[in-house]
C-alpha cells in the first residue's frame, strides 16, 4: 500500500477487509543502494502498520528483494544481509514476494538465496511468478528451485499470480496458489471465478493488485460479487475470500485474526 | 474437483455475450488497424493471430491454450535479463 493513498485503506475497511498483507515489491524504478531498501523495509514494517491502524485495519508485510532488482548480484547481496533483521519484525509474515521476472541466471541465484534464508528460519514464503510470456517457464523454474530445498514444506509456500496455464503446476505439488486480480492485462475477477469452478477451492486464494500501476484494491470484493452472481454459495465465497487466506497465514504465529 | 456440481447454473450467455462480442470486435479492429498501417508482420501480431486459432477448439480449455500459445516454451534460464518488462508474446530464440 506504500504507493496508495490513505483513501484506499478507508475503502478496504468499508468493504469488509479484515487485514492487509503487503509484499515487498519493485518501486517502478531501481533503488540505488541497500540503504534505499533499508528505508523501504522500514516503511513496510513501521509506517504502514501505523497508517492502517488508524482505521482499525491490521497490516502485515513480507520482506525480500523483488526479482525485478536481482540482476545486480552485488546490490542483491547487500540487501540480503539486512533482510533477516526485518523478518524479525512483529508484523512480518515471511519471505516474499520472491521469484523470477525474466527467468535469468542471476534472478535464479538470488531466488535460491532467499529460499535458503526462509529454510534456515522456517519462514512462510510468498512467490511472485513472471508476467505474460515468461510466466509458464518461470513457474516451472520456481517450483523446481523450492522443491530442491528439502526442508521447505510446500504447504508453507504460496505461488502467486497463477493463470489458467500455470495453476496446476504448483497445486499438483502441494503448494498453495494465489490469483492476483487486475482490471486489465492479467487475471480478471471473471477468470478467477472460472478457475475456481474448474479447479475447486482447496489451497487457493485471491488478492487485489494494489501497486503504482493500474490496479484496484477492491478487486477481491468484485470477484465475490461475480461468484455470487453466478450462484455460488455463501459458504464457498467465505472459504475462498476469508477462511483460506486465514488458514495459510495462520501458519505464521505472528498472524492474528 | 469440480465445484459447480451443487449450484444452480447462472445464465452465462446472458451475463457475458455482449462483453465477449465487443472484445471480439476489438480484436478484429486491431488486426485491421495494424494491417492498414503495415504492421501486421510484428511478431506480436503474428503470435496473436496464431493464438486466435485456439478459439476454434472443442474442449473447454481455450483460455489455457491461448496462454500456452503466447508463452516462452524454453526451459533453461537465460544468461542476462534483457530488461524488466514483458511483451505478451514470445519472440523466439532470438530474444533469449
Amino acid at each position: 500500500m506504500v504507493s496508495r493513498t490513505t483513501d484506499d485503506y478507508v475503502k478496504l475497511v468499508q468493504a469488509g477487509c479484515e487485514a492487509v498483507c503487503e509484499p515487498a515489491f519493485w518501486a517502478g524504478f531501481d533503488r540505488s543502494s541497500a540503504k534505499g531498501f533499508f528505508d523501504y523495509f522500514s516503511q513496510l514494517t513501521k509506517y504502514e502498520p501505523a497508517r492502517a491502524a488508524k482505521f482499525g485495519l491490521p497490516h502485515y508485510c513480507w520482506i525480500c528483494l523483488n526479482p525485478k532488482e536481482s540482476e545486480d548480484i552485488k546490490l542483491a547481496e547487500d540487501v540480503l544481509e539486512i533482510i533477516p533483521d526485518f523478518l524479525d519484525s512483529p508484523t512480518c509474515l515471511g519471505v516474499g514476494e520472491i521469484g523470477l521476472n525474466k527467468n535469468s541466471k542471476n534472478e535464479l541465484e538470488i531466488l535460491e538465496r532467499h529460499i535458503e534464508i526462509a529454510a534456515g528460519r522456517d519462514e512462510l514464503i510468498l512467490v511472485h511468478t513472471p508476467h505474460l510470456e515468461d510466466k509458464l517457464k518461470g513457474t516451472k523454474l520456481i517450483v523446481d528451485a523450492i522443491l530442491n530445498q528439502p526442508s521447505i514444506r510446500p504447504e508453507r509456500v504460496i505461488i502467486d499470480h497463477v493463470e489458467e496455464h500455470t495453476i496446476s503446476i504448483p497445486r499438483d505439488k502441494g503448494f498453495w496458489v494465489g490469483m492476483t486480480l487486475y482490471p486489465e492485462s492479467k487475471c480478471t475477477p471473471q477468470r478467477a471465478a472460472d478457475m475456481l469452478e474448474v479447479h475447486g477451492t482447496e489451497r487457493i486464494w485471491m488478492n487485489s493488485a494494489c501497486d503504482w500501476g493500474i490496479s484496484n484494491p477492491l478487486a477481491v470484493p468484485e470477484a465475490a460479487f461475480e461468484l455470487k452472481r453466478r450462484g455460488e454459495t455463501r459458504e464457498m465465497i467465505d472459504k475462498v475470500l476469508y477462511r483460506n487466506p486465514r488458514a495459510f497465514l495462520s501458519q505464521c504465529p505472528k498472524f492474528k485474526l | 474437483m469440480n465445484n459447480n456440481e451443487n449450484q444452480t447454473k447462472a445464465d452465462f450467455v446472458e451475463l457475458g455475450f455482449m462483453d465477449a462480442r465487443y472484445k471480439l470486435i476489438d480484436v478484429a479492429a486491431f488486426l485491421d488497424r495494424t494491417q492498414r498501417a503495415g504492421q501486421a508482420d510484428d511478431y506480436r501480431v503474428r503470435e496473436l493471430k496464431k493464438a486466435i486459432t485456439c478459439l476454434d477448439a472443442d474442449n473447454p480449455e481455450r483460455a489455457k491454450q491461448v496462454l500456452l500459445s503466447l508463452s516462452d516454451p524454453s526451459e533453461e534460464p537465460i544468461a542476462i535479463a534483457p530488461g524488466k518488462g514483458a511483451a505478451g508474446a514470445w519472440e523466439g530464440s532470438a530474444s533469449s
